[in-house]
């Protein structure tokens, strides 16, 4: 069988899929990929089912040799990748040559990148998925020397790019009421949709604390809560005021109030800030909400009509020089009249 | 603006993700037994627009997409079946099951009895006695896999919360608070009250019975001693902390 072996691995990197569905009312979120989009791309590059299994890397990825040839996909926040020493183009898709070394490093923005393989990762599934759930003790990161299992593919094409989707610093998102937003006085929402956040570095699957100057958000009417459901995207306000995006990985039931829920299609864009990126929030009606997401859904089923040909960007040729650029280029420093 | 305040039974949607139905604003017996009566009615009608269900203390959650499925659309479908009969006397589902769980009570091993017994009102003996005479419903199951939430004790264990966390209760404890107990998954800080130790695992994720308890089921912990749940913890492959399984007719 096909195996992606670990050479080097960043802190954190771990298996992923669009998660683990059905088990809410035992306790157990859906989880998987912090950024679904990106595994929705990865299968539009490489032709692909969304279900199959992808590798998450959090802020910096690893070297990997692959046991026999295999096509891969670069998706989510962008990461320096070379394949045999040269720059492999990011949002795209690749052949990896057999014992050819993959380095992928730091990113350049953004928080989690992911390596899509050809036929998808073929870890046991738990419970239905492969996905990574490591709070609750389902699969653990991925450990330098390790041998990943990959998958049959039935693909051939290699060489597609999709638009960068600009999801990678922040920026404005959108907001839906939620069970306890009219709990909340109007000028506390008010104020929250006015601040201007930045993402703390203290942010993980599970959550994403928001930090700004100034009050906090808790209502000063405020009473304690009977535990209700969480869904991911639900903004809760701790005790002293703080806000946090609750993430793929949240629990099923918590009991600080929520103000409101980010759009599931905007949800990316919060889990993919940097440290430090500002976010915005602003309500939507529940009805712009619906149709807003519609939209997206229906984006992401499209998103193979996307793909195109790669043509290489002279921006992430990093040895720019030792191409040829044009046919029979004159030098100002040589004689012409030198050259064979 | 009344703060916090559901007129129940109420329909509420949850971001895009789904809706709620909610069967009042404090955790009483009677709206959890509701929430969890309703979730089945609706499950049975098998509806397309709803792919998974869950009830919380006192609601019950229709997980959908809102995008996809109007909101009214459901919530108006979803009323019709909350208008249908009173909710708050319906019967529990069929097919429950009753747990008969072994546990240490008091001792090194749960080292708070004392102290939830005297918040309680009760001596630690009429303490262990009230735990192991109660029979206790699954009010829900959440914040870990499998973490079942029991009640309801009597009124004399309405004790709050300690202020401060206990830093780590072991996976399998008993702890006590706002009526209920609650039987840990994992190691976990909490402010509830640690009176009784199992070897019961709530989330078994390779075994054929990933989550022995839901939503209904009901328990019964019985009191051995220190030795006993020794002997347990050192034969425990199957998770079950010796625990009895019976389905409840």
């Amino acid at each position: 069988m096909t195996g992606l072996i670990v050479q080097q691995i960043g802190p954190g990197v771990a298996v992923q899929d669009l998660g683990r569905p059905g088990f809410l009312a035992k306790g157990l979120t859906t989880s998987g990929a912090a950024d679904h989009r990106a595994v929705y791309e990865g299968a539009a590059l490489l032709r692909q089912s969304t279900d199959l299994a992808v590798l998450e890397m959090v802020s910096t990825g690893g070297t990997f040799e692959a046991t026999a040839p295999i096509r891969i996909a670069l998706t989510g926040a962008e990461m320096a990748t070379k394949i045999n020493g040269e720059t492999a183009a990011w949002n795209a898709s690749h052949l990896l040559p057999a014992n050819t070394k993959l380095t992928i490093g730091p990113s350049r923005d953004g928080t989690y990148g992911y390596l899509h393989v050809g036929g998808g990762i073929t870890t046991k599934a738990i419970l239905g998925s492969r996905a990574t759930h490591q709070s609750v003790g389902l699969g653990s990161l991925v450990a330098a020397g390790q041998t990943l299992p990959i998958g049959d593919d039935k693909g051939k094409e290699i060489g597609m790019t999709l638009p960068r989707d600009p999801r990678f610093s922040g920026g404005d998102i959108r907001i839906v009421a939620s069970m306890q937003t009219e709990d909340f006085d109007a000028d506390i929402r008010e104020r929250f949709e006015a601040t201007v956040f930045r993402r703390d570095p203290r942010a993980n699957r599970q959550g994403t604390r928001l930090d700004s100057d100034g009050t906090g958000f808790s209502n000063p009417k405020q009473l304690s809560i009977v535990s209700e459901v969480i869904v991911p995207g639900d903004i809760q306000i701790t005790g002293d005021g703080t806000p946090f995006v609750l993430m793929v990985e949240c629990q099923t039931t918590g009991g600080y109030p929520r103000i409101g829920t980010v759009l599931p299609c905007d949800l990316p864009r919060v889990a993919q800030a940097p440290a430090g990126a500002t976010l915005r929030f602003s309500f939507v009606s529940l009805g712009d909400a619906a149709a807003i997401q519609a939209r997206a859904n229906a984006e992401l089923l499209k998103l193979g009509h996307s793909a195109k040909p790669l043509i290489r960007d002279p921006h992430t040729m990093q040895d720019l020089l030792s191409y040829q650029l044009v046919g029979g280029m004159i030098s100002a420093h040589q004689s012409p009249f030198e050259q064979g | 603006m009344s703060q916090n305040h559901v007129d129940c039974p109420k329909i509420r949607s949850v971001g895009l993700n789904g809706v709620l139905v909610t069967f009042g604003d404090k955790a009483t017996d009677a709206a959890n037994r509701a929430a969890i009566a309703f979730r089945t009615a609706v499950d049975e009608q098998e509806w397309p627009e709803v792919m998974e269900s869950s009830s919380t203390l006192v609601s019950a959650f229709f997980r959908t997409d809102l995008a996809e499925y109007s909101y009214d659309r459901l919530r108006a479908r979803l009323n019709e079946v909350l208008q249908s009969r009173d909710w708050s006397n319906a019967a529990l589902p069929a097919g429950r099951t009753l747990w008969t769980i072994p546990a240490v009570f008091g001792t090194s091993r749960a080292p708070q009895l004392a102290e939830a017994a005297e918040a309680a009102g009760l001596t630690t003996k009429e303490a262990e006695a009230e735990l192991t005479a109660t029979r206790l419903r699954v009010l829900t199951v959440g914040f870990a896999p499998g973490q079942p939430y029991l009640g309801t004790l009597g009124t004399a264990w309405n004790i709050p919360r300690q202020v401060g966390l206990s830093p780590n209760i072991p996976a399998g404890a008993l702890v006590a608070a706002v009526r209920q107990i609650c039987l840990f998954t994992k190691d976990t800080p909490t402010g509830w009250r640690h009176v009784g130790q199992s070897a019961f695992q709530c989330f078994r994720p390779r075994s054929d019975i990933p989550f022995p308890l839901s939503p209904g089921d009901e328990v019964q912990f019985t009191s051995i001693t220190l030795q006993e749940l020794a002997s347990i913890e050192a034969h425990n492959a199957d998770g079950n902390g010796a625990a009895l399984r019976e389905v409840l007719k």
